[in-house]
């Protein structure tokens, strides 16, 4: 499949859960590569990146630095096989280099670097700075009367970092609708459960009391994705956040919903047996929109 | 005494000399910059009138970004603002940024060389009457770590002006540390300034006294006394740029002289005397103190009475002087 072509219409929703099933594919083979990773919230937001990459965001992969792109920052830098591998089969750079990640001298760091490599807009790896630098980009656009729209994932464990909350209060008292911030709540983090660690229920009342407009969608549902991405873009005066409920390890049944598998990679026979999982995942999915 | 070389004032030591701050010199910089450069965005923390850009937030209000009591907020929204091609200040105490926000100047900013400028205002004991827990002693060891940070101490109003204006024609991180308190002026408008210079402001043979920041007034005093009552010829090296340091300077210096003592006013470990210190040892090893705040937090007081009690004024840099003079 070339890395730019265009989505058909027709069965543009099975194309771009079949590319997301492709990247979790990509991302078993990058951290059994690698030999450390995270695996779990790579393959949660799959059907996000592959929804925003290859639908929602004005991008273009041989102008990375269009002045009016759509801009993307990751704000849980540990998911970034994801990014990178979707940023490769979007055309930013070859996907022969993924299998580099986390190595010396690489372009592909453990944790993404601003500058290091096409299509990255951010540094990121302390959790909790994303929506902030984020909002940065998006207050830029606004003084400088650009129209492009700033996108933001963050997980939703770095939601107990305060500066997060700092930035929840500020995007909101500046307006910035051009703002849309994705939360990957798949209820795990590295020691356990979110609600265990250090619960964040009730999320969207909590939200939407500093003013932020919220969606709840099911983050596997591509039709979802799009359109809270669209609704987004017609809010007015203040900016939206997307509670996107995910699996973590979506795809790969032994990982599923299991937070220890938030820092660990497959073995070679595990990593045999989840992308045998992620086969029949496609399976269903190409059976789903026969 | 003053090197003439360098325009300073020569009213430096009369009684009724004028005084103004840094703090008011950055505000200059940055209101008369702002017309200039439609790029520059200033974000304030909640210490507006007090950090001096309100005059800026009148003349630009669309580029005047009030964050709230938020350093760490404030410094990410910089970062990503200068990922979008605006240079920001970060403007608040030294005390809040870069301490509260280190970890966000280093990911947000530093590691992706972001163009971020940082005004670290009411730094050192310039802040006295407010207490031990506002004086900013530690901010010069905070910055000078993080790699990509420039690191720029001025000497007084007219030096900040310039470091402010040098820090906009830069491409990269840059941090600025600002006095609050008004003091002498020792730079003119006419003074040169660049970014990794240091600056011979009173040749002398005999010792080498390095410094940076308002307190190296205290440093010429010094050496005006040293020489009038101890016939003790002491050059005063200033070094407004923290990092990159001005190393041929330093080292020249000691080869001439042989005996260094560095003058700060802020811890005495990790910052200017350690950076000082560290090039002596590799490059010309030769006698030398540090003279700075001897790993203690500070207390109420004014400015001056904290300089004396801290042992950081020119009556403690003489004394110092005068003992190792004897110790040969």
């Amino acid at each position: 499949m070339p890395s730019t072509k265009k989505l058909s219409k027709h069965n543009e929703i099975e194309e771009l859960a079949l590319i997301a099933n492709n990247l979790r594919k990509t991302i078993i083979n990058m951290l059994l590569e690698a030999g450390s990773g995270h695996p779990a919230s790579s393959l949660g937001m799959a059907d996000i990146f592959a929804a925003l990459y290859f639908k929602i965001l004005n991008i273009d992969p041989k102008n990375p630095n269009d002045l009016d792109r759509d801009r993307f920052v990751l704000s849980n830098g540990h998911i970034c096989p994801l990014w990178y591998a979707t940023l490769a089969e979007r055309g930013y750079f070859s996907k022969a280099k993924l299998k580099d990640l986390r190595k010396l001298g690489s372009e592909l760091q453990g944790h993404p670097k601003f500058g290091a490599l096409s299509g990255i807009e951010n540094s990121s790896g302390s959790l909790g700075q994303g929506l902030s630098q984020a909002a940065g980009m998006a207050l830029a656009a606004k003084i400088q009367g650009k129209k492009y729209r700033v996108y933001v994932a963050t997980g939703d464990g770095e939601l107990q970092e305060g500066q997060i909350w700092e930035a929840a209060m500020f995007a909101p008292n500046k307006k910035l609708d051009n703002l849309t911030w994705i939360i990957d709540r798949n209820n795990i983090q590295i020691d356990g459960y979110t609600e265990d660690i250090m619960p964040l229920e009730n999320l969207r009342s909590k939200l939407e009391s500093f003013n932020w407009y919220v969606i709840e969608i099911d983050g596997h549902n591509i039709e979802e994705i799009i359109s809270a991405c669209n609704m987004a873009k017609s809010v007015s005066q203040r900016p939206t956040a997307i509670i996107a409920h995910t699996i973590p390890g979506r795809g790969v049944e032994f990982m599923e919903y299991k937070f220890e598998w938030h820092g660990k990679v497959p073995s070679k026979e595990q990593a045999l047996k989840a992308v045998k999982s992620l086969a029949s995942l496609e399976g269903r999915i190409k059976s789903d929109y026969d | 005494m003053l090197n003439k070389a360098l325009n300073l004032n020569q009213d430096l030591f009369l009684e009724d000399t004028e005084l103004k701050s840094g703090r008011d010199g950055f505000g200059d910089a940055i209101l008369k910059l702002g017309g200039a450069h439609p790029e520059i965005v200033v974000l304030s923390a909640d210490l507006e009138e007090s950090v001096r850009v309100s005059d800026f937030k009148k003349n630009f209000p669309d580029r005047f970004v009030e964050v709230g009591i938020a350093e760490q907020n404030m410094a990410s929204i910089a970062a990503g603002m200068a990922l979008s091609g605006m240079i920001p200040f970060i403007t608040s105490h030294a005390v809040f940024s870069p301490y509260g926000n280190w970890s966000q100047i280093r990911l947000s900013v530093c590691f992706s060389n972001a163009n971020v400028k940082i005004v670290g205002s009411h730094s050192g004991f310039s802040n006295g009457p407010d207490g031990g827990s506002a004086e900013s002693l530690e901010d010069v060891a905070l910055a000078r770590v993080l790699p990509n940070l420039v690191v720029l101490s001025p000497i007084d109003y007219w030096q900040t002006r310039r470091a402010i204006e040098a820090a906009v024609k830069i491409n990269g991180p840059v941090y600025i540390r600002v006095c609050k308190e008004p003091t002498k002026q020792i730079t003119t408008e006419k003074t040169p300034f660049e970014i990794g210079a240091g600056y011979v402001l009173a040749e002398g043979n005999d010792m080498t006294i390095f410094t940076t920041g308002v307190i190296a007034y205290e440093a010429l005093e010094a050496a005006k006394v040293l020489k009038a009552a101890h016939k003790v010829d002491a050059e005063v090296i200033s070094l407004p740029t923290i990092k990159p340091i001005d190393k041929k300077i330093i080292v020249d210096s000691a080869k001439k002289t042989g005996k260094c003592v560095s003058l700060e006013e802020h811890q005495i470990n990790a910052g200017f005397g350690s950076a000082i210190s560290e090039i002596l040892a590799e490059e010309f090893p030769v006698i030398n103190r540090r003279i700075g705040v001897n790993d203690t937090f500070g207390e109420s007081g004014s400015y001056k009475e904290l300089k004396d009690k801290y042992q950081i004024s020119a009556h403690h840099v003489i004394n110092t002087i005068l003992r190792m003079l004897k110790e040969k």
